[in-house]
């Protein structure tokens, strides 16, 4: 009888350290690398939804906001405190109105297909740059774009120039810092889970600029949640 | 010759066969994908008939095989265990079925090469094919990037565009290339598959019908996005085709003059990038 | 001996502590090389050589731990030769380098078995992902992670799946050998492949990796450093899969028995030498692919990028050169059990004992000219692809040679339905639909819509799941009482049988249809017509796993707490590891044995398959 319960209590402990080793590997691939989501705040203009939506980029993301990834350049939202978050997973109301507003700290490095440069997908065809109306950007300029897709959205981002004074180090940028201001206005359909990405090979350090925050949701990837 | 076991067998294989086939041969091309969207969909749903109708004697063969033996030649339960009779070999049966399996496969293979390289069923072919259809082509370039597929078309100054759209009942010559990664454009109603591989032009040949929809999908894993790297274009009439192109050069007329030059491959600059 | 005693020494206990410290010495010894940052624990910590070194000096320091060096360095200081190696009795054999075959075996069986549930584990995760189109579960990258282990891990640790746990336990036995030809070399092989599949796991810490089982390029040069561990795995996988290749080829062709000439070696010998000799010309191709990846990301080579004079595609043809005879070598073994266990249960000889091993044969030499058929839309050639339609069809024969063998085996038999049998019967149908969509992903232009879909994963699914991994359990259920002395419960046995069969085709069957209707493979989303498909198939697919613990609980059950002895031979076998007591003794035989025929003399009135010179105790 006592070899019976030891072997009972031995093949208890195998399924509890089973149990937990497995518990443990799909927690680590839970939390690794997503994003949680941001709600962007709705206001109504006769009826219609409105909303607006202010990101920012920045070159690096930086330990407090990334402290597995300080170096990974990224995405960031500013949330109605005014403090930016690190989320890219945006939830916006279907057939609504957009305009966003987007920051730009982060230096040029160049599009792959140059056609990117032109936007696509928003109202007029066209963006302010720095208040200035713009259809076209130099390729080699682009520091990020902003691109959904399904959406046939597509936004370049200018960069800031090599040489400008005052550059952001570590996100969070303050404004007073040197950056490149983008607006547009694009307007959402009916309810769906579409992704969003950039398109400019802009992760440091991978050989063709893809692979890194290129590829993680979270930094350069994420979603728009229409609802 | 044959055992008692063995005419039933025979008998039995012959007549579900007989059953079995023309339902197969004339029904399986209203269930089969991919529909009759281009020419060569069409071709391929009659070529998966044939080979389906040549299978399934096969299956039936087997079907009606196991089941007699799994049934009949059962040791009865609970008796002593005795053996069967000791059959190592019968020359005859070996002779018929390597010679039926062999004239089956060969025949299938023939049969696939013979529809294969009459204009390539759709398929890449890579940067020199020997299936050409002949005929004027519209040449149309597939150009695959993570994550997004955008068309040039060379006929037209070399615009591109992010929309697929064709016109009706022409012979298409799609080129497919990547700018990075490898990728593969699958468009499905079309039934057309070609790899895209960085610096390699993937040629394959498709003959537009009517006016439908395109699901294009990536077809090869190529990073973070590609199961959401698809889009659905258009196969529209030959006139609306023509102002369709129209307006994408208007649209993108302010970038045209960024685009590299049409080539069939390219080696974009940014590739080795610091940040 | 005290506990301290025992700890102390070339154990396992201290091949993982020698394993770890060999770990930091290769990172830091990298780092002083090739590295600025010792800020591993920082981001972007790029000196991927200091991972590769890392684990390469840890596997070193854990093969050193189990003594795998000991004999090499007292061979050099002049001592003779031996085979001896700590001979203790008891469980302590099981867990470090042992020299007996037979433990060998069943540490493979363990080893794999548990790498098989990992595995498993994370396709359950997959069908987890799945269940609806548009809710991450997993963050999207992560994902292609989970995909990339699953595959890699089953098709790395099911290489070796018969070959390991019933090649190294059954081949000195079938042939009348007291050992393998390599004693160590076949330890070495189980080692390699457990420090393998740990390596694999940890991958997940360094970002996992993008790519797939098949580590397609550039692909991979954008992936985090967590693809070295993939390259890693897979390398230390091919060097074990080469090895234990090499270690079946001498061991059948120059160990036999007197009296066991080539036309009586039983048709499982002849199944692991046609898989040993494809695993000796394949993996090393495999080998040499990863270790030029490897170099382009650590030493800045440019083999497979293309923008910088390199060849993407080179990369996808070394890999199906490999790829290819890599699926053979999962699927000649399923060939194998199932003409071996086929005539037991059926009472009768082999049929067509030559044209089986024929077939063995054909299917091992084609399968070296084939690969281009994973590559028929890649931009190849267009002249090949009629070429290898043909080459492709014609594998179909000689796989033909063995359904055609188990059909007339089976014809006229006194057939009894046990569960090793219910296994290979089950093969029957599975690998006979995979089979079938086989010949339609063969033919190029229906390969058209078929390729890089879920058509094909259902088709290498049926084939090696339902190949392999149905003869795999086959064996356990036939072998294990042979193995161990002890029975597996019947009914238990049944019930697992049939929840896998069933389930197991509810769940593979419908991703026929899903490949045909548009979706492709290793999708993170699909349209919303292919919900009820997908959800029908994680459903099963959980199920599944579920049967999966099914048989763990007879195998607990069994061989821990009933312990109900077993006969010698309980299934009435002529085969001769059944004329040996239960489990076999640690020498096999007393007297080596006279072989006087082959082990497929039922109805036949032949007497004993082998004789003994003499009559030893423990053999009638």
């Amino acid at each position: 009888m006592r070899a019976t319960s030891l072997k009972v209590l031995g093949v208890a402990l195998g399924l509890a350290v089973a149990g937990v080793l497995i518990g443990l590997y799909v927690n680590t691939l839970t939390t690794a690398n997503g994003s949680p989501s941001y709600t962007v705040p709705v206001h109504s203009k006769g009826g219609h939804p409105v909303v607006d939506l202010t990101i920012e980029t920045v070159a690096a993301v930086g330990p407090q906001l990334s402290p597995g990834h300080p170096d990974y350049v990224s995405y960031l939202v500013r949330n109605t405190s005014g403090k930016w978050i690190r989320r890219t997973v945006w939830r916006l109301p279907a057939n609504a109105t957009v305009h966003v507003t987007i920051y730009n700290f982060d230096g040029d490095s160049g599009l792959r297909n140059p056609l990117y440069a032109r936007p696509q997908g928003v109202d007029g065809n066209a963006f302010l740059l720095d208040g200035k109306r713009t259809v076209v950007i130099n390729p080699d300029d682009t520091s990020h774009t902003f691109a959904v897709p399904a959406y046939g959205l597509v936004v370049p981002l200018s960069g800031v120039a090599d040489d400008a004074k005052n550059q952001c180090g570590y996100a969070p940028c303050a404004l007073s810092m040197a950056h490149r201001t983008i607006q547009f206005t694009f307007h959402t359909g009916k309810a769906g889970h579409y992704r969003w990405q950039c398109f400019v090979p802009c992760a440091a350090g991978w050989i063709d600029g893809f692979g890194g925050p290129m590829q993680t949701i979270g930094y350069m990837d994420g979603f728009i949640d229409v609802v | 010759m044959l055992s008692s076991d063995g005419r039933r067998v025979i008998a039995a294989w012959i007549a579900l066969s007989v059953i079995a086939t023309p339902l197969v041969a004339i029904f399986f091309d209203r269930v089969i994908p991919p529909g009759n969207g281009s020419v060569q969909a069409s071709e391929q749903v009659v070529d998966n008939s044939v080979m389906m109708a040549i299978l399934t004697p096969v299956i039936c063969l087997l079907i009606v095989v196991f089941v007699y033996v799994c049934v009949t030649h059962r040791a009865p339960k609970g008796a002593p265990l005795t053996d069967g009779p000791p059959l190592r070999n019968d020359p005859t049966v070996q002779v018929y079925w390597i010679a039926i399996t062999s004239i089956t496969v060969l025949f299938l293979a023939g049969f696939g090469s013979y529809r294969l390289l009459q204009n390539g069923s759709g398929g890449g072919q890579g940067p020199s094919p020997i299936a050409v259809p002949k005929g004027p082509k519209l040449q149309v370039q597939v150009i695959a990037q993570q994550w997004q597929f955008t068309y040039r078309y060379p006929s037209y100054g070399g615009v591109e565009t992010p929309q697929l759209m064709l016109p009706s009942d022409t012979l298409i010559e799609l080129h497919v290339t990547s700018l990075d990664a490898i990728h593969s454009f699958w468009a499905y109603e079309l039934g057309v598959k070609a790899d895209a591989n960085p610096g390699v032009d993937n040629i394959a040949f498709v003959k537009t019908k009517g006016p439908l929809a395109i699901h294009v999908r990536c077809a090869e894993l190529c990073g973070l996005w590609h199961g959401y790297m698809y889009d659905i274009g258009h196969v529209i009439p030959q006139t609306q085709f023509a102002s369709w192109i129209k307006s994408q050069q208007r649209d993108f007329a302010p970038v045209a003059k960024y685009l590299p030059k049409y080539s069939t491959t390219y080696y974009p600059d940014p590739q080795r990038r610091a940040g | 001996m005290t506990l301290a005693r025992r700890l102390v020494g070339f154990n396992l206990l201290t091949a993982c502590v020698l394993g770890v410290g060999g770990w930091y010495v290769g990172w830091f010894a990298a780092h002083l090389v090739a590295g600025p940052s010792l800020d591993y624990f920082g981001d972007i910590d790029f000196n991927e050589l200091s991972i590769v070194m890392a684990y390469l000096c840890g596997v070193l320091g854990f093969l050193l731990g189990l003594g795998f060096f000991n004999y090499p360095f007292a061979r050099l200081r002049g001592y003779p030769p031996s085979l001896r190696e700590k001979e203790t009795g008891g469980i302590s054999r099981y867990f470090g380098l042992c020299t007996d075959h037979k433990v060998v075996g069943i540490q493979y069986l363990v080893g794999i078995g548990l790498f098989f549930f990992i595995g498993g584990l994370n396709a359950m995760l997959i069908r987890t992902e799945l269940l609806r189109p548009n809710h991450q579960v997993w963050p999207a990258g992560t994902y292609l992670t989970i995909v990339g282990i699953h595959g890699t891990m089953m098709m790395g640790m099911m290489t070796s799946g018969i070959l390991g746990p019933f090649g190294n336990y059954l081949i000195p036995i079938l042939i009348g050998a007291r050992r393998m030809a390599f004693p160590r070399i076949e330890a070495l092989t189980f080692w390699l492949l457990m420090a393998a599949g740990v390596i694999l796991e940890t991958t997940i810490f360094f970002g996992g990796f993008p790519t797939g089982w098949t580590g397609y390029q550039p692909l991979g040069t954008q992936s985090n450093p967590g693809i070295d561990c993939y390259y890693l795995f897979f390398a230390l996988v091919g060097i074990s899969m080469t090895l234990l290749g090499l270690n079946m080829i001498a061991t059948i062709v120059t160990m036999r028995a007197p009296g066991l000439t080539w036309t009586r070696l039983p048709i499982f010998a002849w199944g692991v030498l046609s898989t040993a000799v494809l695993m000796v010309l394949a993996a090393p191709v495999l080998i040499a692919t990863l270790g030029m990846a490897l170099l382009d990301r650590t030493a800045q080579t440019n083999f497979f990028i293309s923008a910088q004079g390199g060849s993407a595609y080179l990369y996808e043809n070394l890999f199906w050169i490999f790829g290819h005879p890599e699926v053979y070598v999962l699927a000649l073994p399923g060939f194998a059990i199932v003409l071996e266990i086929l005539p037991v249960f059926a009472r009768k000889p082999l049929w067509g004992y030559r044209l089986a091993v024929a077939g063995l044969l054909g299917v091992t030499l084609l399968s070296f000219f084939v690969w281009q058929h994973h590559l028929f839309f890649s931009g190849i050639n267009a002249d090949l692809r009629p070429f290898y339609m043909l080459s492709t069809e014609l594998i179909s024969i000689p796989t033909g040679f063995t359904f055609l063998c188990g059909i007339m085996t089976l014809w006229r038999g006194q057939i009894r339905y046990s569960v090793p049998m219910l296994f290979c019967l089950a093969w029957f149908f599975n690998f006979f639909i995979g089979g079938l969509s086989g010949v339609f992903l063969s033919d190029v232009p229906s390969d058209t819509t078929t390729h890089g879909s879920f058509f094909s994963m259902a088709h290498f699914h049926y084939t090696i799941m339902g190949g392999l991994v149905f003869t795999f359990f086959a064996g356990i259920y036939y072998w294990v009482p042979k193995m161990t002395g002890f029975q597996l419960n019947e009914r238990l046995g049944k019930i697992h049988f049939w929840s896998m069969f069933i389930l197991f085709n509810a769940t593979f069957a419908p991703l026929f249809a899903a490949g045909f209707l548009d979706q492709p493979r290793r999708v993170v989303t699909y349209p919303n017509n292919l919900l009820f498909i997908n959800r029908w198939v994680s459903i099963c697919a959980f199920l599944l796993g579920i049967s999966m613990l099914v048989f763990l609980y007879n195998f607990v059950k069994s061989l821990v707490f009933d312990r109900v002895p077993a006969p010698a031979d309980p299934w009435g076998s002529k085969s001769i590891e059944w004329q040996l007591p239960s489990p076999v003794p640690v020498h096999n035989f007393d007297r080596i044995p006279v072989f006087t025929g082959d082990p497929y003399g039922y109805g036949e009135n032949s007497g004993p398959v082998a004789i003994p010179a003499g009559a030893p105790a423990g053999m009638n």
